[in-house]
């Protein structure tokens, strides 16, 4: 299991907004520690939001994407109380869920 | 060497110990939230040239997205480590976006699928090595668009 997410729902004029910031370290497989050792590949691979069940954001990240992964994206509609779920899963097959209520 | 490894260790839990895999995410309720089913491009994120990249994404010739397409990054980029990268679209009906960095070891950064009634607004934060161009493609009504920005980088971001 993964460490928790920081998650920010909040609408406006008929617009979800939801701010994701994740904690992962994503090393991209070619890092060296200093005695010249590889640092394995670690990273999320696939985020996945959803509203009330129903899918709003499909990711798929690379190596490329930053420790501590951040994502923002809108979606229409969306009321407050209601509940807004993201999932990640990394390429060692680790995974995290967090849920997190729409503010007004 | 170890990526490898690991994507091996993915592919025989997805193939041999499919059911299995199954059971426990059910178990854990992630069946319910959907992660995990859908397919990791890693052809298309293991690709080191754009060309490749684009290739393994089906992206035929991409369209200019100069005007359609509003790209913010910064000119600079003291810390090649974080670099705020912000998509958005004047275009209807947008499915997809995606995120390249031209010069890192993987080009693709990170890839969107936007169902309907996401709009097309996208921000994250990626990795670069050097200075490099940060390159948009956004799938619209079937057809790709593309357009892209260098930043300047003082500080590279993906050590070793």
């Amino acid at each position: 299991m993964g460490n928790p997410m920081k998650i920010r729902a909040a609408v406006k004029d008929g617009v979800t907004e939801v701010k994701i910031l994740m904690q992962h370290e994503m090393e991209t497989g070619l890092r060296k520690e200093a005695d010249g050792t590889l640092v394995p590949a670690w990273f999320i691979t696939e985020v996945k939001a959803q509203y009330q069940g129903r899918t709003v954001l499909e990711t798929q990240f690379g190596q490329s994407v930053s420790k501590n992964p951040y994502l923002l994206f809108r979606f229409k509609g969306g009321a407050a109380g209601e509940k807004i779920t993201v999932s990640w899963v990394d390429n060692k097959g680790d995974t995290r869920s967090d849920e997190v209520s729409i503010a007004g | 060497m170890n990526m490898e490894i690991n994507l091996q260790r993915r592919k025989a839990l997805k193939t041999g110990g499919g059911v299995g895999l199954l059971a426990l995410f059910g178990a854990l309720g992630l069946l319910q939230s959907g992660v995990a089913l859908a397919e990791w491009n890693k052809t298309a994120f293991s690709a080191k040239t754009m060309d490749d990249a684009l290739n393994a994404l089906g992206v035929i010739v991409p369209e200019n997205g100069a005007a359609s397409i509003q790209l913010s990054v910064p000119e600079i980029a003291e810390n090649g480590s974080v670099v705020p990268v912000t998509v958005a679209s004047t275009l209807a009906d947008v499915e997809q976006i995606t995120i390249f960095v031209d010069k890192n070891p993987n080009v693709l950064a990170a890839n969107f699928t936007l169902p309907t009634g996401t709009e097309a607004y996208i921000t994250t934060r990626v990795k670069m090595g050097q200075t490099a161009n940060v390159i948009a493609l956004v799938k619209a009504g079937g057809k790709f668009y593309r357009t892209s920005k260098e930043v300047k980088v003082t500080a590279g971001g993906c050590g070793g």
